[in-house]
């Protein structure tokens, strides 16, 4: 779990945060309601996660509220690996 | 308590001169949006009244009266004029929704130069593409969104001046400046721009099937359309709380997040947030928002948290609802009255329209799936799309259009005016829309006549994604096309063709979506991406996306006959 956290956190930074290197965010950061990551946007995290985890996350998980921070995220990411 | 008329007697009377009495205008005298919205309203005795509550998603608030609205406007544009920007110039507003976005809108309108508001998403190619063609001399920016600047301002040779309005402890490069508009001293004698009703006064960039992005140019006098549409659509009375969604880098924004509104001394309440239902409703509730203007893509994802999480609000103060981007499913009016009760009354009208012209007036029976029936003082038909005259009858699929004559329809698209012609045929503004009407005069959408994606209310064309798709070093050739899609109405799709030495891969599908979503904006990243060996195309070689298209929405293909291997 928190190796995904850190993963997951990284991997925003790096994709999603370049032009803005005043934001300082953690894993508790909103991310959606914050405008980091736009609801279109998401498609190309949720991708992310499932090519880095090789998982499937299906589409009525993948809602604004379980991306909202990377630890909402990192749990789904835990809950579909364990399922 | 409504004051709006009924439909019946509002087409009966309607006379758009008896809308410029009301806003006290006469012809050839002057008009000026940013003055009609502050200074106008408080000569009405409404400057302490509250102009703007904003909330940022950190949770600040801030409250801003129409006599403060008022001054920090004058001060905006005079400290312009100070910068040396004139009328006529384009002056892009590139932020996300903070105050200074609105009353830079504002100020830019006072002082007779043209307001170029572009959505704070955008990548540096859609953003550069939108500053070249318009040429524009000033881009209004925040720290956050500066560096997109940066990469592209040294091939925009018109560019002068790049405004950062947050650059306290930020240091600044080349042409960028600093504003801190809280800490000018409020300008005294600010005399605003002498604007007629054809001066130049926003210009919106929309999409097309083919070529970049179009400027659609609108002046001032379209204020006279967006005054009386917002007065009686949104059936805005004078103690509401109003609240739309759009963003200003969106004609919806603009028309109906700041001219129309304010134009008529109305509260407006924004959240500079994302998506989060259980924050939308918190606003709702705390600010006791009575109006709200939403988009079906919204409304959708409201509706996946469930009527329940929307019932645990203190929602009572919603009084009317409208929405707008694309059309509203009927599921969505239904579910409204269950979570709200009371329906969404859907609106249509386009970034070229200026305004809502065809609409769910209040009042009027709302049908579930229908976008209701021409607002008053505008004439509007399904032609046949052959011969672009009214299908008589009711049922029959044509392409809207509508009559030319009223305020908002745009002038020209900036620097192309044969674009611009195009649109009209046979004496009609055709929309590019198709539909039908029942025999009780209500439109139904049908779907679009042409290649523009519509993903979430906005318009995406296929050539500039195709072009950006082109850039990346593994794309040999693409083809961008419309995917249906139960929360956006559609997204995009791509159909990519790879150079020799490139492999179809997950980490390749990736790569490229963020190839996309950073050089344009999210909404044009494609959401899917089929690898092929070849695309289909005519003998003459052009890429047919129909073909494409239709496969995606299981329609019928179509004539086959031109393509290059049947």
């Amino acid at each position: 779990m928190e190796d995904y956290k850190q993963t997951i956190l990284d991997y925003v930074i790096k994709e999603y945060l370049e032009d803005d290197e005043d934001e300082e965010i953690t894993f508790d950061t909103e991310l959606i309601s914050g405008g980091i990551v736009d609801s279109f946007s998401m498609v190309s995290l949720k991708r992310f996660l499932e090519n880095k985890y090789e998982i499937q996350i299906p589409d009525a998980d993948a809602s604004p509220e379980a991306f909202d921070t990377v630890n909402s995220i990192a749990a789904l990411v835990d809950r579909i690996k364990q399922a | 308590m409504s004051t709006t008329p009924r439909y019946e007697d509002a087409i009966r009377d309607f006379d758009w001169v008896q809308v410029e009495k009301e806003l006290g205008y006469t012809q050839g005298g002057d008009i000026n949006i940013g003055w009609y919205c502050t200074d106008r309203i408080c000569e009405q005795g409404l400057a302490d009244k509250p102009a703007l509550i904003w909330e940022g998603f950190k949770g600040d608030k801030r409250t801003y009266s129409f006599d403060e609205m008022r001054i920090l406007t004058d001060t905006f544009a005079a400290w312009l004029q100070d910068l040396g920007v004139g009328p006529g110039e384009r002056v892009c507003l590139f932020m996300d929704r903070l105050p200074e976005l609105y009353f830079g809108v504002l100020a830019v309108l006072k002082m007779g130069a043209i307001a170029q508001p572009l959505f704070s998403a955008f990548g540096e190619d859609s953003l550069w593409t939108r500053l070249d063609n318009a040429g524009t001399s000033v881009v209004i920016t925040q720290r956050k969104h500066v560096k997109k600047v940066r990469r592209i301002v040294d091939r925009l040779p018109a560019l002068k001046r790049v405004v950062v309005v947050d650059a306290e402890g930020f240091p600044l490069k080349g042409p960028e400046v600093a504003l801190a508009l809280d800490d000018l001293p409020p300008a005294g004698n600010f005399k605003v721009h002498p604007t007629t009703a054809e001066s130049p006064s926003i210009l919106h960039y929309t999409s097309g099937t083919t070529g970049q992005p179009k400027g659609a140019q609108h002046v001032h006098y379209s204020l006279v359309s967006q005054y009386i549409t917002a007065k009686w659509v949104l059936d805005l009375q004078p103690e509401d709380i109003y609240w739309c969604n759009a963003d200003p880098g969106w004609v919806t924004g603009t028309s109906y997040g700041i001219i129309g509104p304010w134009a008529n001394g109305i509260t407006q309440a924004v959240l500079d947030s994302g998506f989060n239902a259980e924050k939308w409703y918190d606003f709702i509730a705390r600010n006791r928002v009575s109006v709200w203007y939403s988009a079906p893509t919204a409304i959708r994802l409201l509706m996946k948290e469930g009527a329940e999480l929307a019932r645990q609000h203190d929602l009572d103060c919603l009084r009317h609802l409208c929405s707008v981007g694309e059309p509203l499913n009927a599921e969505a009016v239904i579910w409204s009255e269950e979570a709200f009760g009371k329906p969404f009354h859907d609106t249509f009208w386009q970034t070229e329209t200026g305004c809502m012209v065809i609409t769910n007036f209040p009042g009027m029976k709302v049908k579930p799936g229908s976008m209701g029936r021409p607002f008053p003082g505008i004439t509007a038909a399904v032609l046949d799309p052959v011969e672009f005259t009214p299908l008589e009858g009711p049922g029959k699929v044509g392409v809207i259009a509508l009559k030319p004559g009223w305020p908002s329809l745009i002038r020209t698209y900036w620097n192309n005016e044969q674009g611009y012609r195009g649109k009209f045929k046979n004496g009609w503004f055709v929309c590019g829309d198709q539909a039908t009407v029942d025999a009780d005069g209500y439109f139904w959408f049908v779907g679009r006549d042409d290649d523009v994606i519509n993903t979430g209310g906005h318009l995406v064309g296929p050539f500039e994604i195709e072009s950006a798709l082109l850039e990346h070093p593994a794309v040999a050739e693409s083809a961008a096309v419309a995917k249906p899609d139960p929360v956006n109405m559609e997204v995009v799709k791509a159909f990519v063709a790879l150079k020799p030495g490139f492999e179809p891969s997950a980490d390749l599908d990736l790569e490229i979506m963020n190839f996309i979503r950073k050089k344009l904006s999210p909404l044009a990243m494609p959401q899917e991406i089929e690898f092929v060996e070849e695309l289909p195309k005519t003998r003459s070689g052009k890429i047919i996306r129909r073909v494409l298209r239709a496969r995606e929405f299981g329609e019928p293909l179509g004539d086959l006959s031109t393509l290059m291997s049947d």
